[in-house]
Parts: C-alpha cells; structure tokens; sequence
C-alpha cells in the first residue's frame, strides 16, 4: 500500500533532491533457495542519463541483480524502483519504457529473426500494430542484421544472437537500457559498434546500465560505475572520481642492471611507493612510482634527472589507474570467480 | 493487489516522462497475443507431426478393415471396431476409441508439458515477461495454446477418420449400442457428441500437464510427468480395492462417450464425467497458476 501511494504522488522535485533517478534499489538482498546470498544489501544509484558500467568477478551477483530490477526474480528483501516505480507492484506500467537483455539472447530457435521480433512486439500490448513491422525493420537495422532477418534463428553465429537480442531490446524508444553482457560473442568490429550504439543511445538521453566482467570493454562509454563483488556493491559513483582515487605511475623502463640506481634515483626526487617490476626477456626492466597531478616533478624533469644519474631511460610512461587497478586494490584478489 | 495498482490512469512522474508514448493498452492487445501463440503452436514441425501421426491412425485402421474384410477375421476386435465395415462413421469412434487410452494422452502431455518448460528452457521466457506481459495473462494464452493444440488432435483423427470410413465404407443409418437404428442426421451428430467429449475428457490432462509445466525448465521433463499421471490413473482405475476413488480419476470417465451411442444418452453420465474433467482443470489450473506467478525466472 505504502508502495502504492508513493508511486501514484510524484511529489514536486525538491530543489537539491534527486527524485529521479533511474534505478535505486534499497537494501536489495537475493538468498536463493540454496542458501546462497547472490546479491547482499545493495542500494544501487543509476542517475538518469547516466551509462553505468556495472562490474564484477563471474558469479558475484549481476545477473541476479538485474533479474530483480526486471521483476524476473523477487527479492528476497529490499525494495527496487525502476525510473521511478516500485518493481515489481508497477511493472507492468514501467517495464515498456525499459529495454533489456539478460544473460545472453534468447529467441525460438525456428523461427527467423524477423518473426521472432514480430513475436515479442505482438507480446507487447501497449505498441500499436500497425508499426509492427517498421519497428522491427528499423531495429533491425540498427544492429546491422537487415541481411539476415529471415534465417532462422538456430541458424545464427553467437554474434548474430547477440545483435538480434540487441535489436528486440530496441524494438520501442526506451528511456532506460539494461544490458547484461552485450558484447558476448562479439567480434572486436562488433564490441565497437555496441560500444558506439551505447553512447548513441546515451546522447539520445537514455540511461544504460551495461553489466560486463571485461573492465577494459566498459571503461571507454560508461560515466558511472559500480563493481559487485561476492554480492556486495564494492563501490558506486561518477567514473572519473572512482579512477582518482588512485594516483597516476610513471613507469620508468632502464637496464636490467641499472634498475636500483633507477629506484634510488626515484626516491631521491620525493616520489612515493617507488617498485621494480621482474626483468623481462629483453633486458629491460621497469621501476615505477606514484605521481601526484598537483605536485612533484613532471615527466620530462624525472627523465632528465634519471639521465644525469647516469641511468639509461629506454621508456618513460605515465599510467593513469585503470578501472581494473581499481578494482584490484578494492578487491585485493584478480579477477576470477571468488565462490 | 490493491485497485489502485491495475489503474493505468496513473500519471507517470512528471519529471521523468519523456519522448516514450504512455504505456497505454491498444485494443485488440490480446487477441493479437492469442494470434503469436496460436501460430507458435500450429505452426511448430514437431506439433504439426504429432497431428500427422493421430491422423495415421483412422488412416490406417481403415485401410486395413477395408482388405481384411472378406476374410475370415471380419467383424472381429474391439468394441467400436468390428462396426467399422458396416458404416464409415464408425470408423471415428473406433479410432478415438484406440487413441484415447495412450496416443492422444502423449500428444496432449507433449504440448501441454512444454507450454511453460519450453519457453523457460529456450531462455525466451525471461525475454517474454519483460516485455513486458502478466504472467496471468501469459499463462491463460498459454492454456490457451494448448487447448487448441488438444482440440486440433481430436478433429484431426474425426475429420480423418470421418473422410476414410466414408470413402471406403460408406455412411448410412446409425445402428446404435443396443441395435436399434437411427437416422444418417442424428448419427452424425451422435458421433460428433463423441467427439466433443473426448475433446472436453483431454482438459483435466492439459491442465495437469500445464502445471507440471511451470515446475521445471526441462520440457520433456514436463511432458513425461503428465503421460504418466494418465498412465497411472488408467491402472488405478483398474484395482477394485480403489473403488472408492475411482470416480474422480482423471481417465475413469474417459470412455463414457459410448454414452452418445445409446438410444437415449444419459445426461448424468455425461455430466458426471465432465464435472471430474472440471475438477482437474480447476485444482490443476489453480496450482499452475499459484506457481507461475510466484516464481522466480532464473532460466
Ligand atoms: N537459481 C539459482 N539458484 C541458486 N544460486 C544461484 C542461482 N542463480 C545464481 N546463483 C548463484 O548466485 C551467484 C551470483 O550469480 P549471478 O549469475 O548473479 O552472477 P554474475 O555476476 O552475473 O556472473 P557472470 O559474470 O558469470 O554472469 C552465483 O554464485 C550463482 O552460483
Ligand atoms: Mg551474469
């Protein structure tokens, strides 16, 4: 009833308070029947008009995640709310204005493409269908598989799949994306167009939430981001604030022989938690060190200063942190599946 | 649910609406679900081969009363078959009455046991309900396809047997269980009677195997199960001790149409068989529906 009554009073925005954003989920918790706590406590933030990369190991909850933003599986407490409306009383209302694909495509295998699209929006009691048939082709369009509308199904390459999933995730204008893993199975020509579609989409004004365990995919379109780990939300927020939690490196690459003069060197310049990588096969070797944005020396001066300490500089790199470095320190674990 | 929650007057929010259309319901919406899900069901291969395979049946039958006529095995076999070669539509009610204790019961199983399991197997169900459709409705539709698929079964072995009992053997006056004889008109729709309650018998075995549907990812799974319980159910029916229960099985009163072939069929009978088949539909529907639109689709 409280549900209800807040979903049918949009109250005025507030000056200063975000009313609207996307997705927000309180205290989300999934335990499944196993005993197993796939998702634990999460409060997810997606602001509108955000790309939100939403990262994590195989197995630490996405999925399960946005099965219960979807209404597919009920949590098993906490609440969602969906552009707004409570998932899953206001589905029904909502749930047209979302596209989404979950873990990987799923079409009848004998039917085609196009009768497979055409299934889903005479499925779909709020399209007109008189535009049946324009929508689908469009879509179809859009992911580059006019070509191959009318094989069926079963006869599609993975990367086919993929893109007719796509496709019925477009098949109405959405104000809110979720995609599970889209560029599965996608060759790199592929991966670039989703990554190109998705911020198409996002100039257009609609929200993507973009679930992957490849960071380095995600990390080029997304402005926001929040990485699950073993069913917690590790860390949400704005990108660019995630990555400057870390500081910058130079990585300095020197002589085998040369590397603790290189460090020496390093140190002597007021740089912190200054390392030396292994050897590798060449004879190089790379000693690296944070480096503050707003102090210090810059590149060229550590180089020239590495020079006249007689240190041969076959390299010198300035690494912003990756999402991964991130992650990493976050975690303090690589990137496997953790249960 | 409360009213307020299947109003669709309710405005969205202001701020968040947007080029989108409102989620408005366009007339004629479920009738154009019911159109997706007749031409899923009809035009599967594997379903249009189950039709092909009950309509064999009459086919067969006939053509081997037909060349065996002059022999000395005329006339002879189960009830229903041994009228055959004097009057074509005879050859209807013989083959329902072959394909009712096991072959229409496995059609049935298999259609109705993958209306669910089949979509959540596929992985398309997910995809179905975010549409998204209510799972009520999606369940009702999906009832729907398979009770057509079972009506399909039936009329493909009448209509079957209908054209090849006339064509080899010829339709006249109906000569009824007790010997007595009523005219061409009233035998047909006689016959039809039978046929309209097998039809009506199947809905208990649609509905058991639509719930059983909903319990699994695995189709066969599903369909195995409902053959099953009509398998157990005949031999159930078979054990005195059990007397007391076999009323309200679900294949005791299945082959109560020879009711439509006495001079005066009882109504009670008929009546009586298909309040059971609207218990089954009822419990079975009611747990199916219990189920489906409570669980968690992790397929
Ligand atoms: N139906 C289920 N029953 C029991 N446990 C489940 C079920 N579905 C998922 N899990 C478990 O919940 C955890 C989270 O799974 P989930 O699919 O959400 O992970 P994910 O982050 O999407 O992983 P991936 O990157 O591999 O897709 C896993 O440990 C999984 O084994
Ligand atoms: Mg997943």
């Amino acid at each position: 009833m409280t549900a209800t009554l807040r979903a049918a009073a949009p109250a005025v925005p507030q000056a200063g308070v975000v009313t609207d954003d996307a997705i927000r989920t309180h205290a989300l918790t999934k335990r499944f029947r196993t005993g197993q706590v796939a998702v634990d406590g999460i409060d997810l933030v997606v602001p509108r008009g955000a790309v939100y990369g939403f990262l994590g190991p195989n197995g630490s909850g996405k999925t399960t995640t946005i099965r219960m933003l979807l209404g597919l599986v009920a949590p098993t407490s906490g609440r969602v709310e969906l552009l707004g409306e409570p998932v899953p009383q206001r589905a029904a209302h909502v749930l047209p204005r979302v596209g989404a694909l979950v873990e990987g495509p799923a079409f009848q295998p004998y039917l085609s493409g196009r009768a497979n699209l055409a299934r889903l929006d005479a499925v779909d009691a709020s399209t007109d269908p008189r535009t049946a048939r324009a929508r689908a082709e469009a879509a179809l369009e859009r992911v580059g598989l006019t070509a191959a509308a009318d094989k069926r199904y079963r006869q599609y390459s993975l990367g086919m799949k993929q893109r007719l999933g796509l496709a019925a995730a477009l098949l109405r204008p959405r104000d809110l994306l979720v995609l599970d893993e889209p560029t599965n199975g996608l060759d790199p020509q592929g991966t670039r167009e989703v990554r190109h579609l998705v911020r198409e989409l996002a100039d257009g004004g609609t929200t993507v939430l973009v679930s992957s365990h490849l960071l380095a995919e995600i990390e080029q379109v997304c402005t926001h981001v929040g990485i699950m780990g073993r069913g917690h939300l590790l860390l949400q927020g704005p990108r660019t604030e995630l990555t400057a939690r870390r500081a910058a490196r130079i990585a300095v690459r020197t002589l085998a022989d040369r590397a603790d003069a290189a460090a020496t060197e390093l140190r002597r310049l007021a740089l912190d938690d200054v390392t030396a990588d292994r050897p590798v096969a060449d004879g190089t070797v790379t000693v690296s060190a944070a480096v503050r944005d707003d102090a210090g020396p810059a590149p060229q001066d550590v180089t020239a200063a590495l020079v006249r300490a007689d240190v041969p500089v076959v390299g010198v790199d300035v690494r912003r942190p990756s999402l991964e470095d991130v992650f990493v320190e976050l975690t303090g674990e690589g990137f496997d599946v953790a249960r | 649910m409360s009213p307020a929650d299947t109003t669709t007057s309710v405005a969205a929010p202001v701020s968040a609406s947007r080029a989108v259309e409102p989620p408005a319901r366009h007339r004629g919406a479920l009738a154009r679900l019911v159109r997706a899900e007749l031409a899923l069901v009809l035009g599967r291969r594997r379903n249009l081969v189950l039709l092909v395979g009950l309509a064999l049946v009459p086919l067969l039958l006939g053509v081997v009363l037909y060349l065996a006529q002059d022999t000395a095995l005329a006339g002879q076999g189960p009830p229903f078959v041994s009228r055959v070669t004097g009057n074509g539509l005879f050859l209807v009610v013989a083959s329902l009455f072959l394909c009712t204790p096991f072959l229409l019961p496995l059609t049935i199983g298999i259609a109705s046991g993958d209306a669910i399991a089949g979509e959540a197997s596929a992985g398309t169900l997910r995809y179905l309900l975010v549409v998204p459709v209510g799972r009520g409705r999606l369940l009702a539709v999906k009832a729907l396809g398979a009770l057509v698929f079972a009506a399909a079964a039936v009329l493909a072995i009448a209509v079957v047997g209908l054209v090849v009992g006339a064509a080899l053997f010829g339709v006249g006056d109906l000569t009824l269980l007790s010997g007595s004889t009523v005219p061409l008109g009233d035998g047909v729709l006689r016959v039809a009677g039978v046929v309209a309650y097998v039809g009506l018998s199947m809905t208990g075995l649609v509905a058991v195997g639509l719930f059983f549907s909903t319990l699994t990812e695995v189709p066969v799974g599903a369909m195995a199960a409902t053959v099953v319980v009509a398998v157990v159910s005949s031999v159930l029916d078979q054990l005195p001790q059990l007397a007391a229960i076999h009323p309200a099985l679900l294949t005791h009163h299945w082959f109560d149409f020879a009711e439509m072939l006495r001079v005066v069929p009882s109504a009670d009978v008929l009546a009586q068989g298909l309040a059971v088949q609207a218990g089954w539909v009822v419990v079975f529907g009611a747990l199916a529906w219990a189920r489906f639109t409570t669980a968690d689709v992790t397929s």
